[in-house]
């Protein structure tokens, strides 16, 4: 298989309109530093777009963009100036942890995930979900899904001894244990394509709202930066704790769509290998951190509350619009018929 | 937890994590009473532990939804 390659989406505002003009010329030049006037940053299309493409060349080779782009410190300055009201917006929606909170992590943990503040969408999806609502569930996720696991493998380095030892435990399962067949990015490749979708790395960009963009954008940003290695940690683990449950759900609805294991196959590992993973995640990574370097232990149950707070503003999008008789997405998979 | 610090060389370790399954790793089969063994694919297994798993006897994440408690540790017996 080859490697990531995506084009330059359309643009969808003068950051985005910025940014793209910019790297389709040398690297570091006609780049300004911009001053985003976004109320909303998290639901701003023209911000988190830009930011999705300024961190997708970590990721991918985009077509007729330098690559030296990646490191251009024009681009890190850019980047920067997007980031700084997107770490604000999310931190408005986290309130602060208590001290007793990090007296243990893991048990904190437990505590955060059980009061998820999201709408129920997968239990949404296993009793009433059309055809059409799970093909753009699948299409949202997918710009996650197709590299699952990687922006987590950013605390590779900046973790030691018990808590590396641990995310590894996990990020050795989530790439297939040794078998690129078994990847959870490629299973979920395989279920768009048992869609009838088109599992090409990047292929929905244009059709993919703010809230489903700041939700990628969240892990990233905390993956490249290593003061956040707390956040991306407590990230997984909040991950991992509310993945089994709903993903058995995601399986129900789609085999109540009449689709077969060529197509649930993802979600039904995903039950068993999460079950698996979130103990690990809570206890010996995101405990073990905290234990390890108890001045990230807050940071931790930050990037916990930050993933189900995005992940529930992404959830409430797709209801809403389905709620109102509308796509979830930019625009609709199939051709509204005239 | 110990499983990452362990100074004790095993062939396989059982781990009750808190509130949660038995996480078994290294070296080990499981099979049901006519010896046929339960492939798993994973490294890592987690064993139910509230008896309320839709796929026992592995973890399936539904301790969560029944409030399952139980420690790490071995509770004490009789109780105090």
């Amino acid at each position: 298989m080859a490697g990531r390659l995506i084009d330059l989406p359309a643009p969808r505002g003068p950051l985005s309109e910025a940014l793209f003009e910019a790297l389709a010329g040398p690297p570091g030049s006609g780049l300004v530093v911009p001053a985003p006037a976004a109320p909303d940053p998290l639901a701003d299309d023209d911000l988190q777009l830009a930011l999705y493409v300024a961190y997708e060349l970590h990721y991918a080779t985009i077509r007729d963009v330098d690559e030296r782009w990646e490191w251009s410190p024009a681009l890190l300055a850019f980047r920067e100036a997007l980031e700084r009201p997107f770490e604000a917006a999310v931190a408005e929606l986290v309130p602060p942890a208590e001290a007793a909170e990090l007296d243990s992590v893991g048990d904190a943990l437990q505590a955060i995930v059980a009061e998820d503040p999201g709408p129920p969408l997968s239990r949404y999806m296993e009793v009433q979900g059309t055809r059409e609502q799970m093909l753009e569930q699948v299409v949202h996720r997918s710009a996650y899904q197709l590299k699952e696991a990687d922006p987590h493998s950013w605390a590779i380095p900046r973790l030691t001894a018990g808590p590396k030892a641990a995310l590894l435990e996990v990020q050795f399962d989530e790439y297939g244990g040794g078998n690129a067949e078994r990847m959870h990015s490629t299973l979920f490749a395989e279920t768009m394509a048992g869609l009838g979708l088109d599992p090409t790395y990047g292929h929905y960009v244009d059709r993919l709202p703010a809230p489903t963009l700041a939700a990628v954008n969240l892990v990233t940003y905390f993956g490249l930066h290593r003061r956040r290695r707390g956040a991306l940690v407590g990230h997984l683990a909040a991950f991992e704790m509310t993945s089994s449950i709903p993903n058995r759900r995601y399986g129900n609805a789609l085999r109540r769509l009449g689709f077969g294991p060529e197509v649930t196959h993802f979600y039904d590992e995903h039950v068993e290998a999460d079950a698996v993973h979130e103990n690990i995640a809570a206890w010996d990574l995101a405990g073990g951190l905290a234990a390890a370097e108890p001045e990230v232990a807050a940071d931790v149950l930050f990037g916990a509350r930050a993933l189900l707070q995005v992940e529930g503003r992404w959830a409430r999008h797709l209801m809403d619009a389905w709620e109102a008789g509308e796509t979830s997405l930019l625009s609709p998979l199939v051709p509204v018929p005239a | 937890m110990a499983s990452h610090q362990s100074s004790q060389p095993a062939t396989a370790t059982i781990t009750p994590y808190p509130d949660g399954p038995y996480l078994v790793r290294g070296d080990f089969v499981v099979q049901d009473q006519d010896g046929n063994e339960l492939r798993t694919e994973r490294r890592t297994i987690a064993l139910c532990r509230c008896g309320k798993s839709r796929m026992r006897p592995l973890c399936d994440g539904t301790h969560k939804l029944i409030g399952f408690k139980a420690p790490s540790t071995r509770e004490s017996w009789p109780a105090d």
